[in-house]
């Protein structure tokens, strides 16, 4: 008898059925992948899991155990033994760990906490999963990587029976992907079911015993993953064959469009502390320079700093065109031709609740409309380029942009950047979290943006898409430049090695 | 893609037409309720009046909202400015256009003061305007000494007493006809050389029959007692002015992004500390020229004038639709949130509701009006 079945679940929006009868079975101690392309219904069949969406707001059966489950609401999943990590934290910064690890179940007398016991069966519990963790530190002093093993051990200290993990290691450093898949196999030992859901079918290939692929969301395969490979599962999540999926692609380079020099940038929080140290590069016409190395290497630092947006105390000299500029704002680097695709869109680059024309024409406003008065028709005509260029799918231009798959919020956020008709272009993170379709797209705009003679600075930790993109990489490692490498000796071996200080 | 923009733009304008129904519905409440005292051009004329002051607070206050800020201090700087502009026609004897100008310089200084506290110093804004709010007071207290300040001039009470002469009111209206009809042929040539696809006649000529047909009825309205108050007046243009600001430029455009989210604005290469110093100034001016109003009305300053002026101004936005998070909001929602404000002090004072009772039912309506848009957002 497995673990977990799910059994035709139907689960409809107005308009939508996001859930069209899908059936799924977890056996205990085993870890089954969950993909599809964002938008296949991964999540929402996790919240029908978890009871955010209680029984009756969806059809179709749950058993745990043999038994069938009506949850009404997440306290009821929990009971049963479901615990869901989700891809936002949901700790409270400001509590200790071991405060968040009980949260509303802290061991207590009439109300009074009893801060002793909590932090011993806290202590107990992060021994047990060999984190080396204070469940005594608050919870924001932790790196976001460590935050999400709270969040794991959280879950676990509520004797999960059935993990669900989505994208937990999108934060992670590499270490901590490490530490995470020791406690996983451990988990697996004892019996716990897993539910992991990724985009990263190198974790999915390298962990799961299963793979169940979603695709607009129905069941389109469950196999063992022994039995498959790679380019069948990407087939299976997009429904046709896929090729390579970085289009080969031809640069000319022309003459050097940025310099940097001696960057160094200081954090705003611990004084003196060098986050970029002394780091110079060029980028040419055409030319795609990525930018490797791990978590903390200080590659989103060295962007916000040539883009004018650091908080810290910076130093170097910065030269476009041939001539140096000072930057002391984001506009000074605008109006110098600098364009920043930021990481993480819904902090740094939509207003979520606002329409796609306000988001992308922000940036450019002033170019678009005129110093004091906007024009709407110009706007809506000059958004409407990028709109279809980049093939955003959105009903209109006043779609909101949270409306939007992650994918076509990525479009948005570009295509902000490309109406202030930049020559250097940064891109930090592009593709992260979106499904494999959309990441193609992007690849394949950035080909051509290059080939339209744009100086690209790609920033990402994925570094297949850094291999496949780039002429050139430059390897950060601690803030300092680690090694730069053409595309033509630029092996995964060597940029790992760089980026991790060999 | 023409079929999804309008059902979003029907969408978006939806809590506007419940609004206006639920003002209708008040209104055909008390005309019913006071033997149809209250809908007659009489009274009409002062409830308008009655809302010019809240009605310019709200204007302001709303593009301060919208920057994701708050200001509390409005009420007690309102107060200020009347006494300032007071103790310098009694006092100095200055004369009125010279007062008028103190009155606002001051309360744009004031303005631009909290802004920049707030922008540059990173002092939250309600921190700042709250003790704004105790501040201020203290300085009217002080500077009238605790009496109340008359004022003689008649060309300064005419700000707050003074009637628009009938011929002048409809020579305006029908400047403001032909500016709605050059504004949709305006908005119909751009549509059309940016090849935005077909115009569509109907919806056209009803962007034009509408507000042609509401200032009609304003000035017939208006006309048949007084004429069109000053004080209406100017509360007209100056929400004619915050919608423009709001809707068509770049300012207003920053605001939003700024309430939205502020990250996104700064890396899309705005200034936002320079942009809230500005909307919290804008705030100043709105909270000078309200005041001249509220003393001329009056006739003199008091030390305890626009005490609570604050909250009706930021109800009036709240109930318009604005978020306090920043970000979401219109001007004709906060002065359609005003409207309804003074549409209950008005109906209930007709009908005689004791003070206290007054306040209970306009605190349960701000809450529930909130409420039931949380809940219509949520179904949505």
């Amino acid at each position: 008898m497995p673990l977990l079945e799910m059994k035709n679940i139907v689960k409809e929006f107005p308009g939508v059925r996001a859930l069209d009868g899908v059936s799924f079975t977890l056996e205990a101690g085993e870890f089954h992948a969950l993909v599809g392309e964002n938008g296949a219904g991964k999540s929402t069949l996790m919240k029908v899991l978890s009871g955010v969406y209680p029984a009756g707001q969806y059809s179709g059966e749950i058993l745990i155990g043999g038994k069938t489950m009506e949850f009404s609401g997440i306290r009821d999943s929990e009971k049963a033994g479901v615990a869901i990590i989700f891809q936002e934290l949901s700790l409270v910064k400001e509590l200790t760990v071991g405060e968040n690890i009980f949260l509303g179940r802290e061991p207590s007398t009439l109300g009074i906490i009893n801060h002793s016991e909590l932090y011993h069966r806290a202590s107990n519990l992060l021994r047990d999963l060999k984190l080396d963790i204070d469940p005594r530190e608050p919870v924001g002093n932790l790196g976001i990587g460590r935050q999400q093993l709270v969040e794991i051990a959280k879950a676990l200290s509520q004797d999960a029976k059935i993990l669900v993990l989505d994208e937990p290691t999108a934060a992670l450093t590499d270490t901590e992907v490490e530490t995470l898949y020791g406690i996983l196999e451990d988990l697996r030992s004892r019996g716990v079911g897993m539910i992991y859901i990724s985009h990263k079918l190198e974790e999915v290939f390298r962990m799961s015993d299963r793979i169940t692929v979603l695709r607009d969301g129905k069941t389109v395969s469950t196999h063992n993953t022994v039995d498959l490979t790679r380019d069948e599962v990407i087939a299976a999540m997009v429904g046709r064959e896929v090729g390579d999926i970085f289009p080969a692609s031809h640069h000319e380079f022309g003459e050097t469009a940025a310099e940097f020099r001696n960057i160094t940038a200081y954090s705003p929080d611990v004084p003196g502390k060098k986050l970029v140290d002394d780091v110079s590069f060029h980028v040419r016409k055409g030319e795609v320079l990525g930018i490797a190395g791990l978590m903390g290497a200080g590659r989103t630092e060295l962007l916000m700093t040539i883009f004018g947006s650091w908080k810290g105390k910076w130093s170097g000299t910065i030269e476009t065109g041939g001539k140096q500029i000072k930057l002391s704002s984001p506009s000074d680097a605008i109006n110098h031709g600098i364009g920043f695709v930021t990481e993480d869109r819904k902090r740094f680059g939509l207003v979520l609740e606002h329409t796609i024309i306000d988001n992308m024409t922000i940036a450019a406003l002033k170019r678009i409309s005129g110093q004091f008065f906007t024009d709407r028709s110009r706007e809506a005509a000059a958004a409407s380029v990028p709109m279809s260029s980049l093939r955003v799918k959105a009903g209109s231009l006043m779609t909101v942009a949270g409306t939007l798959s992650g994918g076509n919020q990525q479009k948005v956020v570009l295509g902000k950047w490309l109406l202030t008709e930049p020559k250097v272009l940064f891109l930090d993170e592009p593709t992260r979290g979106i499904d494999v379709g959309a990441k193609q797209e992007i690849y394949a705009e950035i080909n051509k943006l290059a080939q339209d003679g744009l100086a690209i600075v790609l920033v990402s930790s994925e570094l297949p898409e850094v291999l496949g993109l780039s002429d050139r990489v430059l390897v950060l490692h601690e803030g300092k430049v680690a090694g730069e490498f053409t595309r033509a000796d630029a092996t995964p071996e060597k940029l790992m090695a760089a980026a991790t200080g060999h | 893609m023409s079929e999804n923009t309008t059902s979003k733009i029907n969408t978006s304008n939806l809590r506007a037409y419940i609004m206006i129904a639920v003002l209708a519905l008040i209104w055909a409440y008390f005309h019913w309720a006071t033997d149809s005292i209250f809908l007659t051009p009489r009274n009409l004329s002062n409830l308008m009046t009655q809302m010019s002051v809240t009605g310019i607070l709200a204007v302001g206050m709303l593009m301060v909202i919208v920057s994701a800020n708050i200001d509390l201090a409005v009420g007690s700087v309102l107060g200020l400015a009347g006494g300032v502009a007071a103790y310098s026609l009694a006092s100095w004897e200055f004369s009125v256009p010279v007062a008028i100008a103190i009155a606002v310089m001051v309360s744009i200084a004031i303005g631009t003061f909290q802004g920049v506290l707030t922008a540059y110093m990173n002092i939250p804004a309600f921190i700042v305007t709250l003790g704004g709010l105790l501040a201020w007071r203290g300085a009217v207290k002080w500077q009238l000494g605790g009496n109340t300040v008359p004022v003689a001039e008649d060309s300064f009470k005419f700000i707050g007493q003074g009637n628009l002469p009938m011929t002048y009111g409809w020579a305006l209206a029908g400047l403001a006809i032909i500016f709605v009809l050059f504004m949709v042929y305006r908005s119909v040539q751009s549509a059309r050389s940016y090849g935005l696809g077909e115009v569509n006649y109907a919806a056209t000529s009803l962007k034009a029959i509408i507000p042609i047909g509401a200032i009609v009825a304003f000035m017939l309205v208006m006309n048949s007692y007084q004429g069109v108050p000053i004080p209406v007046l100017i509360f007209v243009f100056v929400a004619l002015f915050g919608a423009f600001l709001t809707t068509s430029t770049t300012f207003g455009r920053y605001l939003y992004a700024i309430g939205g989210n502020a990250e996104a604005a700064r890396l899309s290469g705005i200034n936002n500390r320079l942009n809230v110093v500005k909307v919290f100034a804008l705030l100043g001016a709105l909270t000078g020229i309200a005041a001249l109003i509220f003393t001329a009305r009056v006739g003199s300053a008091a030390p305890d004038a626009g005490v609570l002026k604050e909250l009706d101004a930021i109800a009036a936005c709240v109930i318009g639709g604005a978020s306090l998070m920043g970000g979401r909001g219109t001007i004709f929602g906060a002065c359609l949130g005003a409207l309804i404000m003074a549409s209950l002090d008005n109906g209930m004072s007709l009908l005689n509701v004791r003070d206290f009772m007054q306040d209970i039912i306009k605190g349960s309506i701000l809450v529930a009006a909130v409420g039931l848009d949380m809940f219509g957002r949520k179904q949505g």
